[in-house]
Parts: C-alpha cells; sequence; structure tokens
C-alpha cells in the first residue's frame, strides 16, 4: 500500500477524533436527557416501589427482563461474528471487526443492568456476588441467575479484552498524532506499543487465544440465559430447545443490530469508502441464515408443543397464536420472517437500504419474541384461577427507551474517541479507500472469492 | 424424631366462607393493599379460596379449593433463588429468609401454585390498626417475597411449649390460624412423621389427592376430594 492511501486512511478515520461538529454536541445532549430521565423513572421507582411498575401478581417479569434477554441477545453482535470471522480468516471483515465488537461491550452493559433495576430490593444486589462475608454465606450456585452473574461476568471481561487487544495499534497510532492530554492517555492505553515484530507475533498470539475462547463463552452466556426460563416448571419456559433458540435469536438481533450501526456509521461520518455494498451483501447473507433459522426454531418449538397437547402448555400456545398475544406474536413472525426472508433473499433487494429495513424490522420482532417468551408463560400458568394480564406502565417504558439512548450515547462517544475501524486492519489488508462502480465492485468481489 | 409438618383439605367440608383468609391476613401481619392496588394484582394472601363453576345456569356446581404454599419437599421454587431466601428446613418446612431476599421474584415464577407473593411497597396500617399486629411475625419490607409458612411462630411456640412441660406434643395442639379458624374442620394439620396423625390417617385416604401432582412437587399438603 503506497503512503498517500495510508495517509488518506489516517485522515479519514481520525477526523471524526479531530473534529466535532455542533449537532454531535446536541445529539449528545438530546440522548443525555433522555438517560436522565430514565434514570430518575428508576429512582422513582426505587423510592415508591415496584407498584409503579405494570409487574403484578403472578407476572412477576416483564419489560425489565425481556430488556434483560434482548440486550445481552444484541450483544452477541459483536464478539462472536467478529471471532468467527477472524478465525475463518474473512478478508471483507476488517473494517466490520470493530463496530461488531464495541456492540458487544455495551450492550452487555446495559443488559446486565437489568437484572439490579428488575430487583425488589436494588441496593442488595451485592448478595449476587460470591464475596467474603462474615455469615459465610454465598451465593446458591444451583440457581440460574447465580450462573447469570458469572456467565455475563466473564463474557463482558472476555469481550471488552477481545476489543482491547486489536484497538493497541491503533492506540499508539493515536498516541503518535495526538498532542497534550490526549496523548498521554492514548500512549497508557497503547501499553508500550511500538511496533516492533515481537509485539505484532504475541498481539496475533493473544488476538488468536481470545477468539477462540470467546466462542464457546457467547454460545454459553445465551444458553445459560435460557436457563432462566427453561429451569423452571413453567409452561412453554421448561422446553430443550431455549438454549439453541436462545442462542441462534441472539446471533439473529446482534447480526441486525450491527448493519444497522454501520449504516448509520458510513451515513454520518461518511465512511462510504470502507463499508462498501458488499459489506453489507455478507452480512445479509448471514441475516438471511440466521432468519431462516429462527423460523424453523419457532416452527419446531411450535409444532411440537401443538402435538404434545399438554393442558397447561396448550393454554399459553393458544394465548399466542390466537389470544390475546396473538397481534404481538403474527408481527413478530412479520418482523423476523415475512418481511426480511424476500428482502434479504433476492439479490435485486439485498441493498444497503434494504438490509436495513430487514435489520430494523428483526430488531422489533427481536423485541417482541423475547416478551412473547417472558410474559404470556406467567400470564397463563397451570391454575386458571390465577390467569393474569399485564400493561406496560410509564416508568417501564422510560426506562426501556433510555437504554436504547444509552446505547446511542456510549456507542457515539467511543466513535468519538476511538477510530471505529481498525485502521492497522485496514493498511495490513490492503483494502484501498476506494469509490468502485458497481461493475468494479463485482469485479472486486469476484476476485475476493479466490482470495485465501 | 423430627416432625414434617403437612396438612389436609377436605374439599366437602369447605364452604369457601373465607375465614382462613382473614384468619391468616390477621395472624401474620399480612400488608394492607387498598382496593385500586387490590385490583391491579398487588394484594397478598397466604392462603385463597380459588372458585371455580362447573355447569350451565341454573345447574351450577361451584367448587371451592383453598390454596396455599403446598410446602413441597421438592420444591420448584428453591433451587432457583440465589441468594438462599428460599430452603428447605429440617421440619420440611419451606422457609423465606425476609434478610436474604433481593427480590429476584424467581420463586414465584417457579411457583406452579402462585402462592408466592412480592412486597410491591412498604406496608403502612392506618391507626389504630398497627395495634393489632402480630408481635410473634416480622414485618416485611418492600421488595421481598413472603408466602405461607405453616404459622411456623406457632409450631415454634407449641414445641416450646411441649419442652417445658417435659413431655412429647400431642396430636392437634399446634394448630396454624387457618385451621383454628375453619368452621367445618375442613383443613386438619399436624405431624405426618406420626403415623397415627389424624393428618396422617387422612392423607392416606383413597380421596386423596395432590394438586398438580404430575409436576412432581412431592406437595405435603392432601386434598380430598369432593364426593357430593
Amino acid at each position: 500500500m503506497d503512503l498517500r492511501t495510508e495517509q488518506k486512511i489516517n485522515a479519514d478515520l481520525l477526523r471524526p477524533l479531530r473534529h466535532t461538529s455542533m449537532s454531535f454536541y446536541s445529539l449528545v445532549a438530546i440522548l443525555g436527557t433522555i438517560i436522565l430521565v430514565g434514570f430518575g423513572s428508576w429512582m422513582y421507582q426505587m423510592w415508591n416501589g415496584l407498584a409503579v411498575a405494570g409487574i403484578r401478581w403472578p407476572i412477576f417479569w416483564a419489560f425489565y427482563i425481556t430488556n434483560f434477554v434482548f440486550w445481552i441477545g444484541i450483544s452477541h453482535a459483536g464478539t462472536l461474528i467478529s471471532a468467527i470471522l477472524r478465525l475463518v480468516n474473512a478478508t471483507w471483515r476488517r473494517p466490520v471487526t470493530r463496530c461488531a465488537e464495541v456492540i458487544t461491550v455495551f450492550a452487555l452493559m446495559i443488559g446486565a443492568l437489568f437484572p439490579i433495576i428488575h430487583l425488589g430490593r436494588p441496593w442488595l444486589f451485592f448478595y449476587l456476588i460470591p464475596y467474603p462475608s462474615e455469615r459465610q454465606i454465598w451465593p446458591n450456585l444451583r440457581s440460574p441467575l447465580a450462573w447469570d452473574f458469572f456467565a455475563i461476568s466473564t463474557y463482558l471481561t472476555g469481550s471488552t479484552l477481545f476489543l482491547f487487544l486489536p484497538t493497541i495499534p491503533d492506540f499508539a497510532l493515536l498516541r503518535d498524532q495526538m498532542t497534550g492530554w490526549r496523548r498521554r492517555i492514548y500512549g497508557v492505553l497503547a501499553l508500550g506499543w511500538q511496533g516492533t515484530t515481537k509485539q505484532w507475533h504475541r498481539l496475533e498470539a493473544a488476538m488468536q487465544i481470545m477468539a477462540i475462547a470467546i466462542v464457546p463463552v457467547a454460545v454459553s452466556v445465551h444458553t445459560i440465559v435460557s436457563f432462566d426460563f427453561s429451569m423452571s416448571p413453567v409452561p412453554m419456559w421448561h422446553s430443550t430447545v431455549f438454549g439453541p433458540y436462545f442462542v441462534a435469536g441472539a446471533i439473529f438481533s446482534g447480526i441486525a443490530a450491527l448493519i444497522v450501526a454501520m449504516a448509520i456509521l458510513r451515513k454520518v461520518l461518511h465512511l462510504e469508502e470502507y463499508l462498501h455494498p458488499v459489506h453489507f451483501q455478507n452480512l445479509g447473507k448471514l441475516l438471511l441464515l440466521m432468519s431462516l433459522l429462527w423460523g424453523y426454531f419457532t416452527f419446531v418449538e411450535r409444532l411440537t408443543t401443538w402435538y404434545g397437547n399438554a393442558p397447561a402448555e396448550m393454554a399459553v400456545f393458544w394465548a399466542t397464536q390466537t389470544g390475546s398475544y396473538a397481534p404481538l406474536f403474527w408481527t413478530m413472525v412479520f418482523c423476523n420472517f415475512v418481511i426480511p426472508f424476500p428482502i434479504l433473499a433476492i439479490k435485486k433487494l439485498r441493498t444497503i437500504t434494504g438490509c436495513v429495513i430487514a435489520s430494523s424490522t428483526i430488531i422489533a420482532g427481536m423485541w417482541l419474541e423475547r416478551f412473547l417468551i417472558v410474559v404470556p408463560s406467567l400470564a397463563t400458568k397451570h391454575l386458571p384461577y390465577t390467569w393474569s394480564h399485564y400493561r406496560p406502565q410509564p416508568v417501564e417504558i422510560m426506562i426501556t427507551i433510555a437504554t436504547f439512548a444509552a446505547m446511542v450515547l456510549l456507542y457515539t462517544l467511543f466513535s468519538k474517541v476511538v477510530p471505529i475501524i481498525s485502521i492497522w486492519e485496514l493498511k495490513v489488508g490492503g483494502d484501498a479507500p476506494t469509490h468502485l462502480t458497481s461493475e468494479e465492485e463485482e469485479e472486486k468481489r469476484a476476485l475476493w472469492r479466490v482470495r485465501p | 424424631m423430627t416432625h414434617r409438618w403437612g396438612m389436609t383439605v377436605d374439599l366437602d367440608r369447605c364452604t369457601g366462607c373465607e375465614a382462613c383468609v382473614t384468619a391468616c391476613r390477621t395472624e401474620n401481619n399480612i400488608r394492607i393493599a387498598g382496593p385500586e392496588q387490590a385490583a391491579k394484582g398487588r394484594s397478598i394472601a397466604w392462603i385463597r379460596v380459588e372458585r371455580y363453576y362447573e355447569g350451565d345456569f341454573p345447574d351450577v356446581r361451584v367448587k371451592f379449593r383453598p390454596v396455599m404454599c403446598q410446602q413441597c419437599d421438592a420444591a420448584p421454587c428453591e433451587p432457583v433463588c440465589p441468594t438462599y431466601a428460599s430452603h428447605h428446613n429440617e421440619e420440611g418446612l419451606n422457609a423465606q429468609v425476609y434478610n436474604r431476599c433481593i427480590g429476584t421474584r424467581y420463586c414465584a415464577n417457579a411457583c406452579p401454585y402462585n402462592v408466592r407473593f412480592f412486597n410491591f411497597g412498604n406496608p403502612v396500617w392506618e391507626r389504630p390498626l398497627e395495634l393489632q399486629l402480630n408481635p410473634d411475625v416480622s414485618v416485611r419490607e418492600v421488595g421481598v417475597v413472603e408466602k405461607c409458612t405453616f404459622c411456623v411462630q406457632r409450631i415454634t411456640a407449641g414445641k416450646d411449649q411441649a419442652k417445658a412441660e417435659k413431655r412429647e406434643l400431642k396430636d392437634g395442639e399446634i394448630k396454624p390460624a387457618c385451621v383454628q379458624s375453619c368452621p367445618t374442620s375442613a383443613l386438619v394439620f399436624g405431624d405426618l412423621n406420626d403415623p397415627e396423625s389424624e393428618v396422617s390417617r387422612l392423607s392416606r385416604s383413597s380421596r386423596g389427592t395432590k394438586l398438580l401432582e404430575d409436576l412432581g412437587t412431592q406437595p405435603k399438603v392432601t386434598y380430598l376430594q369432593k364426593q357430593y
């Protein structure tokens, strides 16, 4: 790669770090306000008790647990996809990986908040942590919630490392490019990176180890989240399909979130020369696969329940299929399968716009899926006398909106201090920033197919 | 010999009068939610009388079924609690340790009988109702889960009394509030480890069934089915 191209990469990808527009500040202000209102809602809920939320006897879990499962699901975008793409050495991954890994870290942080937000006594959340107490009481290791704690903290540590390792050379670049206090901070983060051969070898080795290690961790995390449900004798929760169903759904919603994030970054940060239609097409194909897998799992789950014909399960089954939750259920099927499938399957529709439309409906559909797993089962348990209905209350809705704002804000701030596309990987990969016509694009893709 | 507390509910005898529900509320300092909150599903009733109607008017048959914690031997609520707030004590009761409860409500979801309740707010008693609080039972704060204890305070008091008088506990000596207040003696409480106790005898009745028995929770409450 020639010097001019390298300079262009530097200039393009460091531009957001050097120049801040007015719209950035106003975006931060708007998102910050929403988050503050959400935080205020949580304080209000803590002060008044959960009576201000919509949960009731016997629907003790609703919006908060839906959000928990949803955000932990979104977090599977990053690390898992980027790890797999690294392991199979897919060269087109280079501009995509960091966008994805950041989603993982932030979505996990937000998701992990919800088990605390939903607690009756959140000020005692530390009972979940195994700490040396004078009473020698440890968490109950038989409880899936205790497994959750360990799974999520492992995943958060792992994915933070996985994000940090390939950023080290970029931190070094920033250290060399910036001045003043910025230089000092990036200097600390660069961990003394000088780009020696030995350092490169070590980084490669460390990334290889992390890429292999993070895959089973990611799979186990969402399996354990599914165990929160499948380990209890609640109709339609107690199901063996839940582990893989949740993992598939998590990757599904994760890729969708990644596509939306990439499209926004491409537009706002003017990264058209780095994030090509081919990236969206490739991720779109992956999304198509996951959509089929999701459809398959949903079909399998429903069909076996229907044939099993257990009375308690059938009550939940009909409540979602034709009963009061049916509008939500069929909206979910439309959002996750009927709308995205043709868009992603037909080559002409699998454009950037098409992928973004499909991804947006999938994100909404997957949120509904989590809701439909949590609520109808609890509302329609074994004894018909106890059947009930759930209506979300303003506090729950506000906190939910605030977490979406928090995700956008964290992402915005991150892309302000760290280049959102890995600079050194672009340079190593030799994918020069190009403005290709569609014919050239076609040609290039043909080339990529034969690359190792 | 350790005790193993159990109960039988004779559905033929139950008239659905709800004296047990009232007695339980008074005995156990159960929070009063108020009409609006109760309509939103925030009231607490450690024992409730479920009504099921069979047939069409005017040939309607009403079935009453008092439901309280079944004190399961294989209780789904116990393994899911991350803090050991919900645990099995040595007399087979499903004890709830309020101090350890952080309010995940996982136990309440796992319970197939829906007999676990959550404190959606701090308990408030209008004056002078606070004067009738039972000093033997702790008042639960906002955010904890609570449930029927088989009036564990009465069990403890009964055992202490027998010990002080240097004698064995007599069958029927300990009565939870619901059992004591039942005008038709539909509820019987006692020690299942004593084969001669009335509760053991009734539990062996051919009319005896367990609620949702096929879930394998092994309840210690036996329902004697309606014959008439």
